[in-house]
């Protein structure tokens, strides 16, 4: 029965993101960002969604019409989907299955096939260099994000997500899995490009990448699921390595405060990491970011993998 | 009610593998061949195969199958190649590998009228699957480990040669020419 809050309320939440993340970035920039409308400019959020479904919603006539439609709707679908399986506080999921944590890397790895799709039913050049970029990239990052996870299944012993929180109850998994924590983290915002890794929609080269062509709500459909991506990856982050809904230990006196809080703040602290990092990091070059993830991530994670099993027989 | 919901997934499955077959265009096709991996990771899960249907998404659908839309976009096959292939798929192309599928069809259910092989029905769990697989399946893991080892050496070779030539031939410096192409290959046979 949480199906329709838990979706209404990731949309709506980042639909209030992208006003959240301008105004931070103008902070750090030493900038205004967007504060004229409503208070502290929160009604931006709004005025941007009414623009958008108020927008021309053009379909290039030279492309492939059926996956144009289509691949926007696969994006926000499956980064939907992967909200099924994640537990915001004891008893507050929608599924708690004993396949959670594949069922999240299967539903990130399809969402690979909107970007795909969007680049190649938009036939232009710039289109179609972006979604090839963003399938190697998204698959590559996809291998050892699942291997770095594999680390907190051993210490869990289970791929249930409820099990894999209710194991923290001593230690926060991101002590012992501190490499395989760096390693899901980089490889998240890979999968949900975000901006250090956002070589498929890179605006100085490809114009917009993948979505070049796409215009109106069809644009604001992939513009939320890359944020409803950044709102999963970060949920994963806290339920896999920073213990969920469970009380910090160093804020024990605060237990009196309701776990979906907790959750909450875990998921609001990384959520600001990652805009922390669009704005401080420069976004690598494309053979950089292939060569940094084949020949140091993967390695590093098969010798965490290693270790982690070899230490826990 | 999950009877209903395995025809369902059945039919689906069947009708989009005979699309895939019989579509021109190859993107399309591609997209088919999706479809009929998640309707069989579907009946995969109403068999009680949670695991299964979760690696049939995650490897399947979610890593080959991209590659092999990469590769068609790569190639960027337009309308001449539908052409070529409306050419190729003739109506009457289709009478010898209809008669064969038949045979095969009749014998099958053949084989099945009689026997009745239920499926237990119950959860078998990644737990399980782990003991299966590196219990008594364990020469099949490490098999499928060569071959996968022997595949990876192989993307590396061809990788390398196309290198070298790039290199000799306008003196690139070493870190400019990263395998592209390599690379994404590689993954798929990690990620099986």
């Amino acid at each position: 029965m949480l199906i329709l809050p838990v979706a209404v309320g990731t949309l709506v939440a980042a639909l209030f993101l992208v006003w959240w993340e301008r105004r931070l970035l103008g902070w750090w920039q030493d900038r205004l960002g967007p504060n004229r409308v409503g208070w502290f400019g929160v009604m931006q959020a709004v005025a941007d969604a009414i623009k958008l479904l108020t927008k021309d919603d053009w379909v290039p006539p030279f492309g492939d019409r059926a996956f144009f439609v289509l691949a926007p709707a696969v994006v926000a679908g499956a980064m939907l989907m992967a909200l099924a399986v994640i537990p915001f506080a004891p008893d507050w999921w929608i599924v708690d299955v004993n396949i959670a944590l594949l069922w999240f890397l299967a539903m990130s790895s399809l969402a690979v096939y909107g970007v795909l799709l969007a680049g190649f039913a938009s036939n232009n050049k710039y289109a179609l260099l972006g979604s090839l970029r963003a399938a190697a990239q998204m698959v590559t990052y996809e291998v050892f994000m699942g291997l770095s996870i594999m680390g907190v299944v051993i210490h869990a012993g289970s791929f249930s997500l409820v099990d894999i929180v209710e194991a923290q109850d001593d230690l926060w998994f991101v002590v012992p899995q501190f490499v395989g924590f760096l390693i899901f983290m980089i490889a998240g915002l890979a999968e949900s490009h975000r901006l250090p890794f956002d070589l498929p929609e890179a605006e100085h080269e490809l114009t917009a990448g993948f979505h070049t062509e796409y215009s109106g709500m069809k644009f604001g459909l992939i513009m939320a699921a890359e944020y409803v991506a950044l709102i999963v990856t970060s949920c994963m982050i806290a339920l896999l390595f920073f213990g969920g809904w469970k009380v910090p230990a160093f804020l024990g006196f605060l237990d009196f405060l309701p776990p979906v809080f907790w959750f909450g703040a875990k998921v609001f602290v990384f959520i600001n990491f990652f805009i922390l990092l669009r704005a401080a990091i420069p976004r690598p070059r494309y053979d950089q970011l292939m060569g940094y993830g084949w020949k140091l991530l993967l390695p590093l994670s098969l010798v965490n993998l290693l270790v982690t099993g070899a230490l826990s027989l | 009610m999950e009877t209903a919901i395995f025809y369902i997934a059945a039919l689906v499955a069947a009708l989009a593998t005979l699309r895939v077959v019989t579509h021109v265009n190859a993107s399309h096709a591609l997209i088919y061949l999706v479809v009929s991996l998640l309707a069989v990771a579907v009946i995969f899960f109403l068999l009680g195969a949670p695991f299964a249907a979760a690696l049939e998404v995650v490897v399947y659908a979610g890593a080959i199958v991209v590659l092999f839309l990469f590769v068609v976009m790569m190639l960027n096959l337009g309308r001449t190649s539908v052409e070529r292939e409306r050419g190729w798929l003739r109506p009457g192309m289709w009478i010898g590998p209809a008669v064969l599928a038949a045979v095969l069809l009749v014998s099958f259910v053949f084989v099945f009228w009689g026997t009745d092989a239920k499926t237990s029905g119950e959860m078998v769990g990644p737990r399980a699957v782990g003991i299966a697989l590196f219990g008594p399946y364990i020469i099949a893991v490490e098999l499928a480990g060569f071959l996968l080892l022997a595949a990876l050496v192989g993307a590396w070779h061809l990788g390398r040669r196309y290198l070298e030539e790039r290199r000799g031939a306008d003196d690139f410096p070493e870190e400019d020419a990263s395998p592209d192409e390599a690379a994404p290959e590689a993954s798929a046979e990690g990620n099986a």
